[in-house]
């Protein structure tokens, strides 16, 4: 056992317990991953969008020396495999049988002894395609004439997906007909990709005596694929183990099920091998889970004097081939719904229409919070589009029309229940840390001077509120299971303890900040408590990670596990002081935690002591069982709300139109933090992701359905000299309902901050008359703006 | 082909094919999984190691043009069971997160160390601009960086 003195006892900021063997190179990602016999798969991908499949021809490369096996859609049509179902009730085809329907999707797979033979056959394979004609603008998906993608479900007859709207649409239509300013703009969130460093894959160890499947796998949600894998496949849920091994960043792209986990599955069970997966950028970039992808029509209506009435929206969702979605079942948009924001309004409707088309499917990826990362978009443009109308700056419209902190918990009217709120002091830190009104004067002075080389200086402002940490189970569900995570805590006899939880770290540093919430509740130190989790047989039951739902969560469960370990522990006390349980005091602090006889300090016992005589031959209290554990599901009542104020300055080159984001200031109320450290790192990661968003990431697409953003060399993703040193800060207002008061904070700067770079921009080409410009703002789009040509992106 | 180099200061003879990338060579066939691959084009320096100390993207290397050369890995910082200033800065200052990127960005950080022990931010933010890392926002990673060179006898882990 380790004991050292740095790092606190509990919250606070301490070093991560992950990164000893992450800079050793040390940690274990998929592909480092090496079993005795191991074969590699290779997956051969559909290079047209549309078309359907006349033959696929194999011998060749079944003939390659090297090849163990070729499968193609038709031999897992034979088992009733090639389709799979997807998180939103739809199916994927695992391996193409009729058509393909998308760039990239999987159509034949080779297994081969390793990974540049299996690249070889895959060139033998001889596939003949009877093109046809893509639909890949959304608009045009539902046209009577658009060629029919779902030709795989009976009784389709278009390419449509779903319909879903939230709020009340005549009272909403009443507010807008009466309003004194009424503002309008459509408004493109594009296509995006997570693209975390680590690309996807799996090693799948079938054994045919046991029959158990063993599946190394980059998954956020270890325990729902176990459930999903034994429902489709039939293997028995007990039978199938999946392990999470380090992930190299997930931020969604590892939610979903990919063709490709199932591929790895079926080829080990066919040669009796273990068989390893792993994509390449391109696939990555191409074939798995995108985001975003949503055409939304913005109404904003308001008194004259900026006194905010209502909000409406119509969003054309664009789902892929295949309706990929990883979002609550009832959810069919996420949680869209709360793209009222941070204000309080009189009325607010939106309705929602989701096509297919011929690209990847996907949907609810890349840190958007179940699809808030688009709502807030959508209502932080309006609002600076209506301070725009109104000739108000837009901080003030903002003060003026937010919730006040008398009003949590606040129903707002779409229906959403937010927790906690003090959102005039958050947006007053963040003028603060950036100086606003000074900002303001140099843009004034620079304007003045326009013209002679000075550059455009635009400052944008955003204020998101999320809803995190999905969620109760009256509401709530994938696929039927219900989004609990469990924990399970045991504490051994020397003092020391293990914490088995359900959730899956991806980078957010799980082994240290859960250990610390033992630490806080136990007095046990972090060191002391390791924190085992990415194994369905080695831990509790739960839905995993994304949708910043472990620290709400996962986290409440870790607090209420160690919380009743406490109160045994109490009674374990009171035996062996000879006092009543209440009649004992409990502190903690740097040396570690203990129960005291009240009023008598240093007269009690150790959190370590009690534990060895829970484990120990000494006597028990009365019904009291030996050992110190407990084990907890935790369900929650409700959602937890994160809002943050983040300001964005640029400065635009008005010779090539380059954006620079000078500066950048994010404050941010998640509730209680565990460790502010880590806390801002999320934010860090979240507000690059936010840049590369607001000025470069784009999956677009050119009219055969070919995807433009399929390397890195196409789809551009900041590097350090594209983004600014960030300036945080932080206010804290504890969520009423979590044990410890966290919120969550994993996406929030990833969905709060794009509206603030594109209001920046924006502002800084004012003196153009330029209102609105669509995301990618890339020195190409940005130049077309400024010469009156905004158009959407392609 | 057979060829001989140096990896981490022990000479190594492979008999490789003469398509084999460095990177693949160093994971799968030495084993040496700290250092990561990332993508097809050469654009996130998950792969860099030290290639007769000069930082290179073990992806545009074959293994059969390595004879000869020398190469170092993340695996060869920590000498002695003392880690390198590097490591012990980018766990002071959480310059990683998931730890993907995180081999690489040592081994360049390392590598400019070397030629300028006193860096800039600027100039750190050039000497890691060809690498990609999706989690941290690079503000951690040049802080730590900065630690290495306050620190440059580093300390052992607590
Ligand atoms: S693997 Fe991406 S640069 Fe080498
Ligand atoms: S720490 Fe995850 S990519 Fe850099």
């Amino acid at each position: 056992m380790t004991t050292v003195d740095r790092g606190p006892v509990g919250h606070g900021r301490m070093l991560r317990k992950e990164d000893r063997r992450f800079v050793r190179g040390r940690g274990k990602f998929l592909d480092d991953i090496a079993l005795p016999g191991m074969l590699h798969l290779a997956v051969l991908r559909s290079p047209v969008a549309h078309a359907r499949i006349v033959s696929v021809d194999t011998l060749a490369a079944e003939a390659h020396p090297k090849v163990k096996a070729v499968v193609t859609g038709a031999m897992l049509e034979e088992r009733g495999l090639a389709w799979m179902p997807t998180l939103s009730g739809d199916r994927q085809a695992v391996l193409a049988t009729d058509k393909v329907r998308f760039q990239g999707q999987e159509v034949a797979f080779v297994v081969a002894e390793d990974r540049y033979s299996a690249r070889d056959a895959l060139e033998l394979i001889d596939v003949e395609y009877d093109v046809l004609p893509p639909v890949v603008d959304a608009r045009r998906a539902l046209d009577p004439d658009a060629p029919l993608i779902r030709d795989d479900v009976a009784g389709k007859a278009d390419n449509h997906c779903f319909d879903w709207e939230t709020g009340d649409a005549a009272a909403t239509a009443a507010v807008f007909d009466r309003a004194e300013v009424v503002v309008r703009q459509e408004m493109v969130f594009p296509r995006v990709h997570p693209a975390p460093l680590e690309t996807c894959g799996a090693v799948a160890d079938y054994d045919r005596v046991e029959e158990k499947l063993v599946l190394w796998a980059t998954t956020q949600a270890p325990h729902a694929h176990r459930t999903l894998y034994s429902m489709f496949a039939g293997i028995p849920e007990h039978r199938i183990r999946v392990i999470s091994p380090d992930i190299g960043g997930g931020f969604g792209n590892k939610v979903p099920i990919y063709p490709g986990y199932v591929c790895a599955i079926v080829g080990s069970m066919l040669t009796g091998r273990p068989v390893k997966w792993t994509e390449d950028r391109t696939e990555n970039l191409i074939a798995s889970g995108f985001a975003r992808d949503y055409v939304m029509q913005g109404e904003i209506a308001a008194t004259r004097d900026g006194r905010i009435l209502a909000l409406r929206s119509h969003v054309l969702a664009d789902h892929g081939a295949f309706n990929g979605t990883a979002a609550p079942r009832k959810f069919p948009g996420g949680f869209f719904g709360v793209f009222t924001g941070s204000y309080d309004i009189e009325a607010a409707y939106c309705s929602m229409t989701a096509v297919h088309t011929n690209k990847a499917p996907g949907g609810v990826a890349y840190a958007c919070s179940f699809r808030i990362a688009e709502a807030v978009y959508l209502v932080e443009r309006m609002v600076d589009l209506l301070a725009d109308e109104l000739g108000v700056d837009p901080v003030e419209l903002r003060l003026r029309n937010f919730i006040r902190s008398d009003q949590f918990p606040y129903t707002s009217r779409t229906g959403w229940v937010y927790d906690s709120g003090d959102y005039a002091t958050t947006m007053q830190e963040a003028l603060r840390i950036a100086g606003y009104d000074e900002l303001r004067a140099e843009q004034a002075a620079r304007r003045e001077h326009a013209g002679d080389g000075q550059s455009l200086m635009g400052i944008g402002v955003s204020f998101f509120t999320e809803a995190v940490g999905a969620g109760p189970r009256k509401d709530m569900d994938m696929l039927g299971l219900g989004m609990a995570d469990g924990c399970e805590l045991r504490v051994h006899p020397t003092g020391s303890a293990v914490l088995r939880i359900s959730v899956q770290t991806q980078g957010q540093g799980h082994e240290t900040t859960f250990a610390q919430l033992v630490a806080e509740e136990l007095g046990i130190h972090p060191e002391n408590v390791d924190v085992v989790h990415g194994d369905t047989d080695n831990t509790p039951y739960g839905l995993g990670t994304y949708g910043s739902r472990s620290t709400p969560v996962s986290g409440a469960a870790a607090v209420i596990a160690s919380r009743r370990v406490r109160e045994k522990a109490r009674l374990i006390a009171a035996g062996m002081l000879e006092v009543a349980p209440e009649d004992l005091e409990w502190t903690k602090d740097s040396s570690g935690g203990r129960f005291d006889v009240r009023g008598v300090p240093d007269s009690g016992v150790t959190i370590e002591q009690v534990a060895m005589r829970a484990h120990g031959a000494g006597d028990l209290p009365e019904g009291v069982e030996g050992g110190l554990d407990a084990q907890v599901s935790y369900n929650p009542d409700s959602l937890t709300y994160p809002y943050g104020a983040y300001i964005c300055v640029v400065d635009i080159d008005p010779g090539t139109a380059v954006v620079k984001v000078r500066r950048f200031i994010a404050v941010d109320d998640c509730g209680t933090r565990i460790n502010e450290m880590i806390v801002e790192g999320q934010i860090h990661g979240g507000l690059t992701d936010g840049v590369g968003m607001a000025l470069m990431q784009f999956i677009g697409y050119d009219e055969h359905g070919n995807c433009l953003g399929g390397s890195l060399m196409d789809y551009l993703i900041p590097t350090a000299k594209e983004v600014p040193d960030w300036e945080t800060g932080m206010t804290v207002t504890p969520s009423p309902h979590h044990p410890i008061g966290a919120k969550g904070v994993g996406e929030s700067a990833t969905v709060g901050s794009p509206p603030a770079v594109v209001n920046a921009v924006i502002d800084a080409l004012a003196p153009y008359g330029v209102r609105h410009a669509d995301m990618p703002l890339t020195p190409s789009r940005v130049w077309e703006a400024m010469q009156g040509r905004a158009t959407p992106p392609q | 082909m057979e060829v001989t180099l140096s990896v981490n200061g022990e000479p190594v003879t492979r008999d490789v094919e003469a398509r084999l990338l460095l990177v693949h060579f160093l994971r799968d066939e030495l084993g040496l999984t700290g250092t990561h691959w990332g993508c097809d084009t050469s654009n996130c320096g998950s792969c860099v190691v030290l290639y007769d100390d000069e930082p290179v993207k073990s992806c545009t290397v074959l293994t059969a043009m390595a004879g000869g050369h020398d190469v170092r890995t993340v695996e060869d910082l920590e000498q002695d069971e003392v880690l390198d200033p590097v490591q012990q800065g980018f766990m002071e200052c959480h310059g990683l997160q998931c730890g993907f990127c995180t081999p690489g960005m040592l081994m360049s950080a390392r590598a400019l160390l070397d030629r300028d022990p006193d860096p800039s931010e600027d100039v750190i933010r050039e000497a890691i601009s060809g690498q990609i890392c999706r989690c941290t926002g690079y503000a951690s990673i040049v802080r730590s960086v900065r630690w290495a060179a306050v620190h440059p006898e580093g300390r052992s882990e607590a």
